[in-house]
């Protein structure tokens, strides 16, 4: 009988979680995320693994056309600057089909990212395999990650603070926050936040 | 002198009629999206969420044209909610509005955070845009959909609303 029952709940579990992937919502806060390999912008492939010092990440789906990606762009290089050396850097990765969206092709990555001299990786996700998994919707789009025992875990999906248009105008800086809460073995006041952004730009 | 006079005769024109056109574009906020939510009125309203620089954005902007044109004199109203910044109202939005002669009722999101609002549409809105949201109160019908549609897809929906 306990058997029986036993089971039948492993079914249930199993059928569920089949569900779960058939929706393909992407990550939610909490999740463990598997790791990539993706193309830099100076022609080397990057893996999260490779950071062997990070403590976490900031991942941030971004691009080159996009107007709210722009308005951010300064505040995504503050941000790198202020945590790569606390553990967190940032990763940006473009996931846009260049077809497309021209202006979001790798050659443009590597001209954009030397014209305003991006200090972090900036990674073309050319088949969008990983804006997928993540459940990345629009650019700017951020995840913050944090290793534990190896393995990356969700702690942070939305926006990077609550005025994109006007950076003096901000009052709450949602990534931050997170940041210093993570570094200071604090709980996380607020895990998700939204924002408008430019859709990725999916394959036809 | 008298040239002069007219010259600022016709700007002062051009001035006048780009502020009445500037007042047809209605400041709103997440408290309209909420009356918009619980209207229990019978006209149907297709709330479309664009923006100027949002290329598959103005690409759509077509269909909800031609879908007022068709429907123009029944219970349907189409409304287009700018996501534009805010300093952009003047000298991109207004002039955008006018040269392409957008006959839709456009309206402008005047909410800094976004996060105060986009719940407010569909918790399933994430905050890109081009997103569709259409309502009908009596019926207590709602549909929402993020990214690109199309003419036949927005027809297919309110279709069932109007008779």
């Amino acid at each position: 009988m306990n058997k029986l029952f036993l089971s039948l709940l492993a079914a249930i579990l199993m059928m569920a979680s089949a569900f779960k992937t058939a929706e393909n919502e992407g990550y939610k806060v909490g999740d463990v995320v598997t790791d990539f390999t993706l193309k830099n912008i100076d022609g080397k492939m990057v893996s999260l693994a490779n950071y062997k010092k990070a403590k976490g990440f900031i991942v941030v789906f971004t691009c080159n056309h996009c107007p709210f990606s722009q308005a951010y762009e300064q505040r995504i290089i503050d941000l790198h600057q202020k945590y790569a050396a606390k553990g967190y850097p940032v990763v940006a990765i473009n996931p846009n089909d260049k077809n497309r969206s021209p202006e979001d092709s790798y050659e443009n990555m590597v001209i954009r990212a030397k014209d305003k001299k991006y200090p972090f990786a900036y990674l073309y996700d050319e088949s969008q395999a990983i804006a997928k998994i993540y459940g990345a919707t629009r650019t700017p789009h951020v995840f913050i990650l944090s290793k534990i025992k190896g393995k990356n875990k969700v702690e942070y999906i939305g926006a990077i603070d609550d005025n994109s248009e006007e950076p003096k105008d901000v009052t709450e800086k949602y990534v931050e926050n997170v940041l210093n809460a993570l570094l200071a073995k604090k709980p996380i006041a607020k895990t998700n936040t939204k924002a408008i952004g430019c859709t990725i730009k999916w394959k036809k | 002198m008298k040239m002069k006079k007219k010259a600022v005769i016709i700007t002062l024109l051009i001035g006048l009629s780009q502020y009445l056109w500037a007042q047809k574009i209605e400041l709103v906020n997440r408290d309209w999206i909420t009356q918009m939510s619980q209207n229990k009125s019978d006209t149907t309203y297709v709330i479309n969420f664009w923006a100027t620089w949002c290329k598959p954005c103005v690409e759509e902007i077509p269909h909800f044209e031609k879908l007022y044109a068709t429907y123009k004199n029944q219970k349907v109203k189409v409304i287009m909610v700018s996501c534009d910044f805010k300093k952009q109202l003047e000298t991109r939005v207004i002039p955008f509005v006018q040269n392409k002669k957008m006959e839709t009722i456009v309206v402008f999101m005047n909410e800094p955070n976004p996060n105060n609002w986009i719940d407010k549409v569909d918790e399933k809105f994430t905050g890109a845009i081009p997103a569709t949201l259409i309502i009908n109160g009596s019926s207590n019908f709602r549909y929402f959909s993020e990214g690109e549609t199309t003419y036949e897809r927005l027809e297919q929906v309110i279709k069932p609303l109007i008779n």
